[in-house]
């Protein structure tokens, strides 16, 4: 298992090395600077700046600079925030999201879960429509759309809880449910296939003969089963919800990673843009290597090579 | 007692109008072409397309899907006509107003009438969903097809490639592109297109592979025929189903991000409008004119759940295979 985690690790260096010369090349083959403005730059100021970016630099060695810096894991420093480098900004933010996307899949999780679990249980009931309608609305809203009107009705309209911001857990609330809603009506779909799959095999019969009580049936035995297709789709969700938090940061004003990397999109930030891109794939990879053994640690028959 | 009275009068008023629409759409599912063109009976003996399509006639929600898009489609296509005003027609006095007679989706904050903007907005985003799908078709089929007719290492190497892919966060990618070759709608659903392939590619490349083994295949082969005959003749038009079903689901999926690039900004630019771009403009001034995100957010999300049902309905039909097990 060991052996495999390494190998695996090993393997992201080309991908990694790929991501990074693409995006950088695209960057820098963009017309327009960073410091392209409205005002003309004297020359010499213009000249300095480019000198401390090292952007006077033939492209080349700009781009074997970016590269050992990043090895060294220094993203570079920001051109909007000329106080402050990549690192910190990332390392400001990311707590933030890595709550709120946790929140969100923790939502997504246990609510789908359940109403996965519930309609799969009773097919064709009343339950099982109702859950899977409301499944089907929630992979259908958008989230910039569902953020807004639940802002609506339970920040201005009721007044319950916080409009927007960060701080208390309440601030949490709503940017969870936004976020959450699509997975966990995904995940109630899988869990409920997943659900029907199981629940008519052998080995649930004779968990039934044995007498036990049907609540352990279903969580002891069949769940952990009926989960599995929920583990493997747990890759792409957390991508998506890393992309699904830039939507939800910007609605609610959270001060996590997602609104630096619209801001400093819209502001040519290269560093900036790059350096979120970067980071964003070495966490998404790493999660699904992280999948990929949870899934084999879950499902016996999946051998690790 | 003055209170009752209203309350009562509405609930007589309002049955005979949800009968009355009930039977409306009755009418417009007889009536529409999209329901009324596909086969009427099963006939024994036909062709597995006529099958798959008489399947799809008898799911209500793939139908009612593709009904409500026929109407969408159609008002998006004579949205000029259609169209009560100019759609960049500002009116500063009159400002933003809720729903009214003359504008019935209500006005933004300049006095533009909504429902004329959302209808504008659906060309844009249908245009999109369109477009960035047949980029996506293009590049998946061929890419797939190559992989699978090939096979062997150049398969190997270009699956390798398409399982790194699928690990990245894509809209980062589509961000990208979109600020370095500029915000217009050429390059938005080239980007959009671009990222959307893999998939795509996975399963044409899975059908050829099972394909080119069969019998009425080699026996092209062994007459004669080119790779490239062989791929577009044989192999293809049986590797259309799959194709089909997941082109329909790539659609919303495309819609969905161009409405969420939109919504931050970096999609479609003002003065033209998408469903997303209205939806971020409703979003920012929601808090005194709700009725601007709500009314594109609304159509945005039923054109996605009509696109959704349309394509599960298809996958039912054209794939029995998959739905017996469930």
């Amino acid at each position: 298992m060991l052996g495999y985690i390494l190998r695996r690790v090993v393997g992201f260096l080309p991908v990694l090395l790929v991501i990074v010369s693409l995006s950088f090349f695209m960057m820098r083959l963009a017309p327009g600077g960073p410091f392209d403005q409205e005002r003309a730059l004297p020359e010499q100021v213009r000249a300095n700046i480019e000198a401390r970016y090292h952007l006077d630099q033939p492209l080349w060695r700009q781009y074997v600079r970016y590269l050992s810096d990043v090895g060294r894991g220094d993203l570079g420093p920001s051109f909007r925030y000329p106080d402050r480098s990549v690192n910190e900004l990332l390392a400001l933010g990311f707590p933030i999201s890595l709550t709120l996307g946790l929140c969100a899949l923790a939502v997504a999780l246990t609510v789908g879960g359940a109403a996965g679990v519930l309609a799969g249980l009773r097919r064709n009931s009343f339950l099982d429509y109702l859950t899977m309608s409301f499944a089907l609305g929630g992979i259908s809203v958008p989230n910039f759309v569902l953020g807004p009107v639940l802002m609506l009705i339970f920040a201005l309209g009721m007044g319950w809880l916080p409009v927007a911001g960060w701080g208390t857990w309440k601030h949490l609330v709503l940017p969870s449910v936004t976020l959450g809603t699509f997975y966990a009506a995904y995940v109630a779909r899988l869990t409920r296939a997943g659900m029907l799959e199981v629940i008519g095999q052998d080995f649930i019969r004779t968990a039934r003969a044995k007498g036990l009580r049907e609540g352990s049936v279903v969580l002891r035995h069949a769940l952990p089963g009926a989960i599995l297709p929920v583990v493997t789709y747990l890759g792409p969700a957390s991508a998506a919800v890393l992309t699904g938090s830039v939507v939800v940061e910007t609605i609610f004003s959270i001060p996590g990673i997602g609104r630096y990397f619209v801001s400093s999109a819209l502001n040519r930030d290269y560093t900036m843009v790059l350096g979120t891109a970067v980071f964003y794939s070495v966490l998404l990879l790493l999660f699904n290597l992280i999948v990929d053994v949870l899934y084999a640690y879950l499902d016996p028959r999946v051998q690790v090579r | 007692m003055k209170q009752r009275a209203p309350s009562n009068e509405r609930r007589v008023l309002r049955r005979p109008p949800s009968q009355g629409a009930r039977r409306l759409l009755a009418i417009a599912y007889r009536l529409l072409p999209t329901a009324s063109c596909l086969p009427q009976s099963r006939q024994s003996g036909a062709s597995p397309w006529h099958d798959a399509l008489w399947r799809l006639r008898k799911n209500r929600l793939a139908m009612l899907g593709l009904t409500a898009l026929a109407f969408f489609v159609m008002a998006a296509l004579l949205a000029p006509w259609i169209a009560p005003f100019p759609f960049d027609k500002t009116n500063l006095p009159y400002g933003a107003r809720p729903p009214t007679r003359t504008h019935f989706l209500g006005t933004d904050e300049l006095g533009r009438d909504l429902f004329t903007r959302v209808l504008y907005g659906s060309r844009i985003s249908f245009a999109v969903g369109i477009l960035a799908t047949l980029v996506s078709l293009t590049i998946g089929v061929t890419y797939g097809s190559i992989a699978g007719l090939v096979g062997g290492r150049v398969d190997h190497l270009m699956m390798r490639v398409v399982d790194i892919l699928y690990g990245l966060p894509f809209m980062f990618f589509v961000i990208i592109l979109m600020v370095i070759f500029g915000r217009n709608i050429l390059n938005l659903f080239i980007a959009l297109g671009a990222v959307q392939w893999l998939t795509m590619a996975r399963i044409v490349r899975g059908q050829v592979l099972s394909l080119k083994t069969r019998e009425f295949v080699l026996s092209a082969q062994a007459i004669g025929a080119s790779p490239r005959r062989l791929l577009i003749r044989h192999v293809l038009p049986n590797a259309l189903g799959p194709i089909v079903v997941y082109a329909t689901l790539t659609v919303p999926a495309v819609m969905l991000e161009e409405a969420f690039l939109s919504f931050l900004g970096l999609g479609v630019q003002p003065p033209m409008a998408s469903w997303g771009s209205l939806a971020s403009e409703g979003a920012a001034a929601m808090e005194t004119y709700p009725w601007l995100i709500l009314f594109p957010g609304l159509a945005l999300t039923v054109t996605l759940l009509s696109l959704n049902f349309l394509g599960d309905g298809l996958r039912d039909a054209l794939d029995p295979q998959i739905t017996s097990g469930r």
